[in-house]
């Protein structure tokens, strides 16, 4: 599957590639805070491939979730453009799926009524609409919880929620603005899996913003680094890795370090200097 | 103002209804602005009331029983003049005679009916203006503040208008319960519906509900508990209102018309026994108006 989407990859950098799924270019983005413009985004670009999976990463306040909701459609006060298969993107569409930090679920509605909301634009028989709904309970593992509310579910079944909720009209592209920045850390590598395999399934084109270095670097292709004040592009680290890869590997490690080194320093990279540890038996060592 | 009223100086009529709106709303201003100051705490939710009637301790009904002695020991003794308080048991033989002839069961089905229709008019009003005000911006900037001013008259100052207005028939009955109805819902159905969550507001649009479907999905479950607590207001106000214009316009029979007629020909043990129902079926509107409130939020208890 992942030689796939780097052959893909490989085949969208060729002279006659097929053009991006989505496209951001030179978009920009200014608020406006108590009459004083404040530059949220500044020039930001990037090429997003069929299948791809990109993670935005920065401290928080660079503007990540801020493009999020520009190529969701919530905010259409920008300048540059945007575009989803060459058209630029107007307002909200059914072929991007959105799952915010919060799950958002509608308190009023159970489990399987809110997945179906996901479904209201669609035009389907009543039971064709359940036969979908129950598809998805399915793969986020949350059969027998169809009538459970909200309130009812832990943290991490109310996200399984709201993330079937955003895949239910199977859109093209999925995007997550944190999904699990609010979830223990047990539950977070959990939903990191699933959602590797429900993308290794459907091979959805995905968008994660998260300001974790680990989790960017062990879930996507491509991590883009933020820079804050005004948010632009500082760096772009390929994750050159074929899944299912190791959380405590050698190379995964390298590279979350110099994620995180993009995100929090200031100078190119550096090696952490190698120490001698004297008087320390080499077999006593376990790696 | 009961003579403006029997003059017909209208002019005067009108400003007193002004100047009761204005110490009403300036007690409300200097209310709210002390309510600020003084609450931090976080409402707690009108929803969540006890769902089931605790059967109440015994001691509580101590009191009213000693009273009714003491009421009853008064009348039986001679202490006071049986032209001003019957005894209970004249109040309950009356009350059955009453419902006996159907005297006081037809007074009481005209009042209830006003109740009901008058809720209905003003409730159903006050309800689509409080969606479309909580819904939209634009007609909150343009309807809000006449609304909100006409709020503060005092309810029972309308009496003289509308008897010039409408007479001192059906209609200006009606539209009194109306208006007495009108006000609880529209505000709670406003305020319930302009403090739904932005974050569900914005997942809503994300997942490009449209206006009918935002109403039935999002909206209106949201702003259930305020409604109702809204339509429960409005209940007991519909009823308070239905007994001041009966017996403000008294005509066309009604419970408080029968007592006015009562009270006139001093008939008390009438006056209390017509009270007693009143009270009761006070009480009975109350009750159903909270079973009703909790029925339709019960995903906060679920």
């Amino acid at each position: 599957m992942n030689a796939f989407i780097n052959a893909a990859l490989h085949a969208a950098n060729q002279a006659d590639a097929t053009p991006p799924l989505v496209s951001f270019e030179h978009v920009s983005k200014t608020f406006t805070v108590d009459g004083q413009a404040l530059e949220a985004i500044r020039n930001f670009d990037l090429s997003i491939n069929q299948g791809e999976f990109i993670a935005i990463v920065g401290a928080s306040g660079c503007g990540k979730s801020t493009l999020l909701r520009l190529l969701v459609g919530l905010d259409t006060d920008y300048s540059g453009s945007i575009r989803v298969d060459g058209q630029p993107v107007h307002g909200i569409g059914g072929e991007r799926g959105i799952v915010f930090q919060e799950h958002r679920l509608f308190p009023w509605l159970n489990v399987e009524q809110n997945i179906g909301l996901g479904l209201v634009n669609e035009k389907l028989t009543q039971g064709e609409r359940a036969r979908r709904v129950h598809e998805y309970v399915q793969l986020v593992g949350l059969v027998g919880f169809e009538s459970a509310y909200p309130h009812q579910l832990s943290g991490g079944m109310a996200q399984r929620v709201a993330i079937a909720r955003g895949l239910v009209a199977s859109p093209r592209i999925l995007l997550l603005d944190e999904p699990f920045g609010a979830l223990d850390a047990l539950t977070r590598q959990q939903l990191q899996d699933e959602l590797l395999a429900i993308r290794e399934r459907s091979g959805i084109t995905t968008l994660l913003v998260t300001h974790d270095a680990e989790e960017a670097t062990y879930l996507a292709d491509r991590v883009v680094v933020l820079e804050p004040r005004p948010g632009r592009i500082k760096a772009v680290v390929e994750i050159d890795l074929d899944h299912p890869r190791q959380r405590t590997g050698v190379a995964l490690h390298g590279l979350r370090e110099k994620v995180l080194h993009q995100i929090t320093g200031d100078g190119g990279y550096l090696k952490p200097p190698v120490q001698r540890v004297e008087g320390l038996r080499p077999e006593l060592i376990a790696l | 103002m009961v003579w403006g009223r029997q003059l017909f100086m209208l002019d005067l009529v009108l400003l007193c209804i002004l100047l009761i709106g204005l110490v009403g709303a300036c007690m409300d201003r200097g209310f709210s602005s002390l309510e600020r100051r003084l609450l931090y705490w976080p409402q707690p939710a009108t929803g969540e009331q006890r769902r089931s009637i605790v059967p109440r301790a015994w001691q509580g009904l101590l009191l009213p029983l000693a009273l009714l002695a003491l009421w009853q020991a008064s009348s039986s003794f001679g202490w006071v003049d049986d032209n001003i308080l019957t005894s209970p048991l004249g109040v309950l033989h009356s009350l059955k005679a009453g419902v006996a002839d159907g005297s006081l069961l037809e007074a009481l089905r005209l009042s209830l009916q006003r109740t009901l229709a008058g809720l209905l008019i003003g409730g159903g009003a006050g309800f689509l203006l409080g969606v479309l005000l909580g819904l939209s911006n634009r007609s909150e900037r343009l309807l809000g503040p006449s609304l909100s001013a006409l709020r503060q008259v005092a309810i029972f100052a309308w009496v003289p208008l509308l008897t010039a207005w409408f007479g001192l028939g059906e209609g200006a009955k009606l539209v009194f319960v109306g208006l007495a109805a009108f006000f609880p819902l529209f505000i709670a159905t406003q305020r319930g519906i302009a403090s739904l969550s932005p974050q569900l507001g914005e997942a809503a649009r994300a997942l490009r509900l449209d206006l009918p479907h935002r109403l039935r999905l999002l909206v209106l479950p949201g702003a259930a508990p305020a409604i109702f607590a809204g339509l429960r207001l409005s209940l007991i106000y519909a009823w308070l209102g239905t007994i001041g214009a009966e017996y403000f316009m008294p005509s066309d029979g009604g419970i408080a018309s029968l007592m006015l007629g009562a009270q006139q020909l001093f008939r008390m043990d009438q006056v209390m026994a017509a009270m007693v129902l009143i009270g009761l079926v006070g009480a009975l509107l109350g009750n159903l108006g909270q079973r009703l409130e909790s029925r339709a939020t019960r995903w906060r208890t679920a």
